[in-house]
């Protein structure tokens, strides 16, 4: 049995984390799921969400903005459209993300793009939840 | 004969050009430099992705999505990628003629989708009907300007507006050396895997991973040709202003010549009045 996996994180502008850890969390599309060395070879589907990774004994966190991860080989690597570590994340930038995209969600005018709106909602509480304002 | 004071005028003009080119020159060699660390950076995602497709296409039979499906071509969409800006060589030029050439030659219906103001400028006074064009894309093009592109082609597609999707943009080889290509976009072309990979498990289901890869492989194969159409002008141009910069060192040269030339004569022309002066005195 290993003690830890490859774990990457690449988005198309670049490869935001490239290390080994023990355990990860991630967002799936129905839910969050965890691996731990040794998984299955899988294929998930994620959504706006916060990853969380082992580093020794502790959990650090990234925001990721949907994606997709696989599972292989003691190798989890994570294509996400976006993502951001938690020390990276604009905590009021993010705030203030929210705060639009819940105005346009309650305002229910017509020509609004509710998926879109939505979207950025998701978007906006997986940062501030990585940035580890809000559990 | 030009006099000393107009080719002074003259050595200075041209001197003031060179410096304006010699400038652009270091400018496109600096963002040719990011430009190309772009396409690098770029690379680990889409391989990843690609794999991620090969992989899923392999395994399930039977998996389907709009965008994979072929269909008679019966109307064709060529996206073509140009420059905002000129001042770069011939690179929107051959762009442009690349395009209009891929036009006049197809055997079906054939329209246009313009990425770069230059191209959409052309075809536009040309009389040709854009489908969409997309101006502006700056000089770091974005994942999500790709996405906005690849979008409305999806959707295209997807409608039936047109059966098949190209683009037409130049890949960098190097600063001197950039080649137009022709890519086929829609539908999606899938190589088979070769192997057969161990099973996978795909969560929630191999259908619905795939509905969203599909649409993100177009994404990436947009942002690609972006980025190397990018780093190709960035190419171009520090090609043409180092160009023109030697071409100002040269006519600099040559006006120095004259300008000395000039000068030599009107001494001569003077020594020769005052020599024959004094001898009439004589």
């Amino acid at each position: 049995m290993a003690e830890a996996f490859e774990f990457q994180v690449i988005t198309p502008e670049r490869v935001v984390i490239s290390m080994e850890t023990s355990s990860l969390v991630v967002p799936g599309a129905e839910g969050y799921l965890g691996f731990l060395p040794d998984h299955a070879p899988m294929v998930v589907l994620l959504k706006p969400g916060v990853v969380k990774y082992k580093v020794g004994s502790e959990y650090r966190r990234m925001a990721v903005t949907g994606g997709f991860m696989e599972m292989a080989n003691n190798k989890a690597v994570i294509l996400a459209d976006a993502a951001e570590l938690a020390e990276e994340i604009d905590v009021m930038r993010a705030r203030r993300a929210l705060e639009r995209a819940r105005e346009r969600l309650a305002s229910r005018q017509e020509g609004i793009d509710f998926a879109r709106a939505r979207a950025a909602l998701e978007r906006a509480v997986a940062r501030i939840r990585a940035a580890g304002e809000e559990r | 004969m030009a006099s000393l004071l107009d080719i002074r005028r003259r050595i200075r003009a041209v001197d003031n050009i060179k410096q304006v080119t010699k400038a652009m020159e270091m400018v496109a060699a600096a963002k040719l430099r990011k430009a190309q660390e772009r396409v690098v950076a770029a690379r680990p995602y889409a391989r990843g992705l690609e794999e991620m497709l090969h992989r899923l296409s392999s395994q399930g039979a039977g998996l389907d999505h709009p965008l994979l499906r072929r269909r008679e071509v019966k109307r064709r969409a060529y996206v073509v990628v140009t420059g905002d800006r000129g001042l770069c060589g011939s690179y929107n030029a051959n762009m442009i003629r690349r395009a209009a050439a891929a036009l006049e030659g197809s055997e079906v219906e054939a329209t246009l989708v313009a990425v770069g103001r230059k191209g959409r400028d052309f075809f536009r006074r040309r009389g040709f009907d854009l489908l969409a064009e997309f101006l502006r894309i700056g000089e770091e093009p974005t994942f999500q300007q790709a996405r906005e592109i690849s979008g409305v082609l999806a959707h295209l597609y997807e409608a039936g507006t047109v059966d098949e999707v190209r683009i037409i943009y130049t890949e960098f080889i190097s600063a001197l050396s950039q080649r137009p290509v022709e890519k086929v976009l829609l539908p999606i072309g899938i190589q088979g895997g070769g192997e057969e990979a161990e099973e996978y498990i795909y969560e929630p289901s191999a259908e619905r991973v795939l509905a969203h890869l599909v649409p993100q492989f177009l994404d990436v194969q947009v942002y690609h040709a972006l980025l190397e159409a990018k780093a190709s002008e960035h190419g171009a141009r520090m090609t043409a202003m180092g160009n023109a910069t030697d071409n100002a060192a040269e006519m600099i040269e040559d006006l120095t010549l004259e300008f000395n030339r000039v000068r030599q004569a009107s001494i001569t022309k003077e020594i020769l009045e005052i020599v024959s002066g004094a001898e009439a005195l004589k």
